[in-house]
């Protein structure tokens, strides 16, 4: 593990898998990082040791990530699972952990295909154990066939129905699924239908997921608002408004979702240009057709990038190698061009169908944003709303400079449980556009590093040169 | 409580000891994994609120999972593979500064 | 053109705030031009460390009077500032550095300065239990501490606006013209004008000067942080090694902050400073090497901030040898944290009076015009 790749790939999900085999096919060394022990990123999490729940519970779509795994397997492409990547600099230095010790790794061209996260959920109660995400319910799922009966499934998305439907397969018991999805975002979705109709299969595909949720008589309430978990030390019951009156259920287990959004915490921390993206509400890293960031040598690709979903991961990982490859000199533009030309054009019919699903599963503003001053917004610093608001009122325009003042977004996970929150709250409270508030710093280690190994971090785990020709 | 959607009596397991209790859990589970499906959701208390906390995320972004693993505090559960007789602890405020 | 001042600052870190402050007391009317926001670099991001301990001779007496500030920091500024007076240590290793020390302490005392106090190991242990078994001894100054550098800056901030302080933020200057016994500094803001112009710009102070027509050899420099997730308390002073950099201290929320001098990579042009990791991986065996405990840390964020930094590692602070009504308080090189009361005093009594009572001589901006 010496040798100096091409072209480091960080992250084994369907736009990094993709991305090593379209590189290595071209003859490159490519190495590829990931955190899992095996391939497949969270959508294909565990593809090739699966628990007890198998495809017929998980599903085609599921099944799918086995092909792209085989051909990461066979690519050639030197993978390292259990990787940890703390840093990237912005001459293509990696810095990764693997079996408790770090190294630094310089790459020609690094292809960062970290993948999305669910969106903040900030409400009442959201940091009492026994309240996870929806990813996190199919994540015990996928990897471990574990499941919890009776749990209360609230927010908004297609992944919400799918691991709901994936439990009704499983013959685990749904209490209720409340639905946030605002009544104004079917108005605001309509005008984007005709484009999505043309991925009519696609949409049906959600509409079969519902229709199964409702024949299994799982009370599917929809046009939820004011979402709350109580209980003493762990969830108890859930709280929501419907129909203009309080409800109340009983759950032990909440799975809250309310869409995906960009993992940005290692492009902004390379130092690469982030765009604010009004439809997804979320930050998203600026690249060109090809992935390159404005950070010479560095690409981004899949959800990580733009969520888009696997199959558009797998295509934007196949245009980042080539646009990699290119960078580096192991093909010319025209060659990049030409094989470029097919998957560019199955990239834009694959995200036919966004801009109405990104219209339909926009969360509502008062679910990203809470009204209630008591909200924990940073969970790892216990930070609330109302101190934001706070902070905000003393003067403080910025993340940054909230940062310094409260500590938001100070501990170990950097703001990714609580930017997005961050930002929009200080838009509100200051009368201005999220893209002018800005965004966190974030700094290297992205991921918390023990001292002790970057103590025995010796200058000679550090390659000089450039791998590039 | 989280339960496995089917058992395989013939998988191997491995035990883990959490604040002193023996957990069986499947070889190759995830520490969290076991303590979920053992029916334990309070994994840390926070070391300003001394709130109780459990796993969010189950994918390694929210650190909320942390626990001590053989005596190392603020390892995340999420990530951590079992091992036999790996000892874990709540992790109780700040890290402790060890031995 | 923006309305009438008696003089403009530029700069809007600890020294631009405290100067603005300090003439504002005394009833000036000051404009604070600052290009990005009040402490966004070196002034916001250091390591805070409120230290009089084994500061070069020439600036023990300034030092020294700003830990009387210090002391009473809310009496000036309306806010504590997080200073915890919790004293500062500087270890030795070896005996050959106990011997260095011992030589240290006494030439200060023969100047008449007493803060500085040589201990053996054993009282070294009784102060910090957790350190290694190695060290030999230190030097401590008690009353010396630590601050919350962006809290400190901000309330310094605050107290000026509050005196009637105007900061322009998201101004950088352009442009520098003396007529007619003013100043008229073009920036973003338009034609500003005051008889009076203060350089408190630090990485940038010597573009500023440059202009003045009087080059300062200053270099831009990334001085590196890491901090740590918390961890149960087990050191209160702040701790430097003799040896080696080190800067080490415990946060209030438990959080262990790492720096001492190892460099980033500054890029005052295009605002920015990156780490470097085979810096940080040195701080963290000087830290490990001390705190054995510290194997256990997990750090969570590494940063730097750009700071300027002189060939003889002392400031610029006084009048300027070329141009009339200017004044320079820059090129701290990485220790100017806990001399901004002071400085900005300092400047405020060459402004009013002419001249101030402390000894600013060796700080000269004409030291380097051969």
């Amino acid at each position: 593990m010496t040798a100096r790749p091409d072209i480091a790939v960080v992250g084994a999900g369907p736009a990094g898998m993709a991305a090593a085999v379209a590189a290595a096919e071209a003859g490159a060394h490519v190495m590829v990082f990931d955190e899992q022990p095996g391939p497949g990123g969270q959508i294909y999490r565990a593809i090739e040791t699966p628990g007890p729940a198998g495809d017929a519970v998980l599903g085609a779509d599921y099944a799918a990530g086995r092909g792209l795994s085989r051909a990461f397997r066979d690519s050639g492409a030197e993978y390292l699972p259990g990787a940890t990547v703390w840093q990237v600099s912005p001459d293509r230095e990696v810095g990764v952990s693997v079996d408790g010790r770090a190294r630094i790794i310089k790459a020609g061209a690094v292809i960062v295909a970290g993948g999305a996260l669910e969106r903040p959920f900030p409400i009442p109660g959201w940091t009492l154990p026994g309240v996870m995400t929806a990813g996190a319910a199919q994540i015990a799922l996928k990897a471990s066939g574990l499941a919890a009966a009776d749990a209360v499934f609230a927010g908004t998305g297609p992944l919400l129905y799918l691991i709901v439907d994936q439990y009704l397969k499983a013959g685990v018991p749904v209490r209720a699924v409340l639905e946030t999805t605002p009544w104004s975002a079917y108005l605001g979705a309509l005008p984007r239908l005709p484009g999505a109709l043309l991925r009519a299969g696609k949409l049906r595909q959600g509409l079969g997921y519902i229709r199964a949720i409702r024949d299994a008589g799982v009370p599917v309430i929809r046009g939820v608002s004011g979402l709350a978990v109580a209980g003493d030390g762990r969830a108890e019951r859930v709280a929501y408004t419907h129909g203009g009156h309080r409800h109340e259920i009983a759950a032990e287990h909440v799975f809250v979702h309310q869409g995906v959004v960009p993992n940005v915490n290692l492009t902004r921390s390379i130092g690469c240009r982030h765009d604010w993206d009004p439809a997804q509400a979320c930050w998203r890293v600026a690249t060109d057709a090809w992935g390159a960031t404005d950070v010479a040598g560095i690409f981004a690709a899949g959800d990580g990038a733009h969520v888009g979903g696997a199959e558009a991961a797998r295509l934007g990982g196949q245009l980042a190698a080539l646009g990699a490859l290119c960078t580096i000199g192991r093909i010319d533009a025209a060659v990049r061009n030409n094989r470029g030309a097919p998957i560019q054009h199955a990239l834009a019919w694959e995200l036919r169908p966004r801009p109405f699903l990104d219209a339909l599963y926009r969360p509502a503003a008062a679910d990203r944003v809470p009204a209630g001053d008591d909200v924990v917004v940073c969970r790892c610093e216990e930070v609330t709303a109302g101190e934001v608001r706070a902070t905000a009122a003393l003067g403080c325009l910025g993340p940054n400079q909230l940062k310094s003042f409260c500590r938001a977004g100070m501990g170990p996970c950097q703001g990714r449980l609580c930017a997005l929150t961050v930002t929009e709250l200080l838009a509100e409270a200051t009368g201005r556009p999220p893209d002018a508030v800005g965004d966190f710093r974030r700094r290297p280690p992205v991921k918390p590093l023990r001292l002790a190994e970057l103590a025995a971090l010796e200058p000679d785990d550090t390659d000089g040169g450039d791998a590039g020709p | 409580m989280f339960t496995e959607i089917a058992t395989d009596p013939g998988a191997p397991t491995v035990t883990i000891v959490f604040e002193g209790r023996e957990i069986a859990t499947r070889a190759g589970a995830t520490v969290a994994a076991a303590l979920l499906a053992a029916g334990e959701l309070h994994f840390r208390d926070t070391p300003v609120g001394a709130e109780r906390r459990g796993p969010y995320c189950l994918m390694g972004v929210c650190f909320d999972c942390l626990v001590e693993i053989d005596g190392e505090p603020n390892r995340q559960a999420c990530m951590a593979t079992v091992r036999d007789g790996m000892r874990v602890e709540r992790q109780r405020g700040a890290a402790g500064i060890g031995p | 053109m923006t309305a009438g001042a008696d003089a403009i600052v530029v700069g809007g870190g600890l020294h631009g705030c405290s100067a603005a402050l300090h003439l504002a007391m005394r009833g000036a009317r000051v404009l604070v031009l600052e290009k990005d926001t009040v402490a966004r670099h070196a002034s916001g991001v250091n390591a805070g460390g409120v230290r009089r301990l084994g500061r070069d001779l020439a600036e023990i007496p300034l030092a020294d009077a700003a830990a009387r500030v210090w002391h009473a920091i809310g009496d000036l500024v309306d806010d504590d500032c997080g200073f915890q007076p919790s004293g500062q240590v500087k270890i030795g290793e070896t005996e050959a550095e106990m011997a260095e020390m011992a030589a240290r302490v006494e030439r200060i005392r023969a100047l008449g300065f007493a803060h500085e106090v040589l201990i053996g190991a054993d009282e070294l242990r009784e102060r910090l239990p957790a350190v290694a078994g190695h060290c030999r001894g230190a030097i401590v100054v008690d009353g010396d501490g630590h601050a919350n550098p962006f809290r400190t800056t901000q309330a310094f901030h605050r107290k000026a606006r509050a005196l009637g302080v105007r900061f322009l933020e998201g101004t950088a200057v352009r442009d520098l013209a003396r007529a007619g016994g003013a100043w008229t500094v073009d920036s973003a803001a338009g034609h500003s004008q005051a008889p009076v112009l203060v350089n408190c710009a630090g990485a940038w102070g010597a573009a500023m000067a440059a202009k003045l027509g009087e080059p300062v050899p200053l270099s831009a420099e990334a001085f590196m942080l890491m901090v740590t997730q918390p961890m149960a308390p087990f050191v209160g002073p702040v701790v430097g090694a003799w040896g080696r950099a080190l800067s080490f201290k415990q946060l209030g929320n438990g959080a262990v902050l790492i720096g001492g001098g190892h460099r980033g990579l500054a890029d005052p042009d295009a605002n920015r400073a990156g780490v470097d990791v085979a810096g940080l991986a040195a701080s963290a065996r000087t830290a490990a090497a001390i705190f054995p405990v510290m194997r256990h840390a997990a750090v969570v964020r590494a940063w730097a901030g750009i700071e300027g930094e002189t060939p003889d590692k002392i400031p610029v602070i006084g009048e300027s040898a070329t141009a009339e009504g200017a004044f320079h308080a820059f090129g701290f090189s990485g220790h100017g944290f806990q001399l901004g009361p002071i400085v900005g005093r300092v400047v405020a009594d060459l402004v009013t009076d002419g001249a101030t009572d402390l000894p600013i001589e060796a700080f000269r901006i004409d030291r380097f015009a051969n």
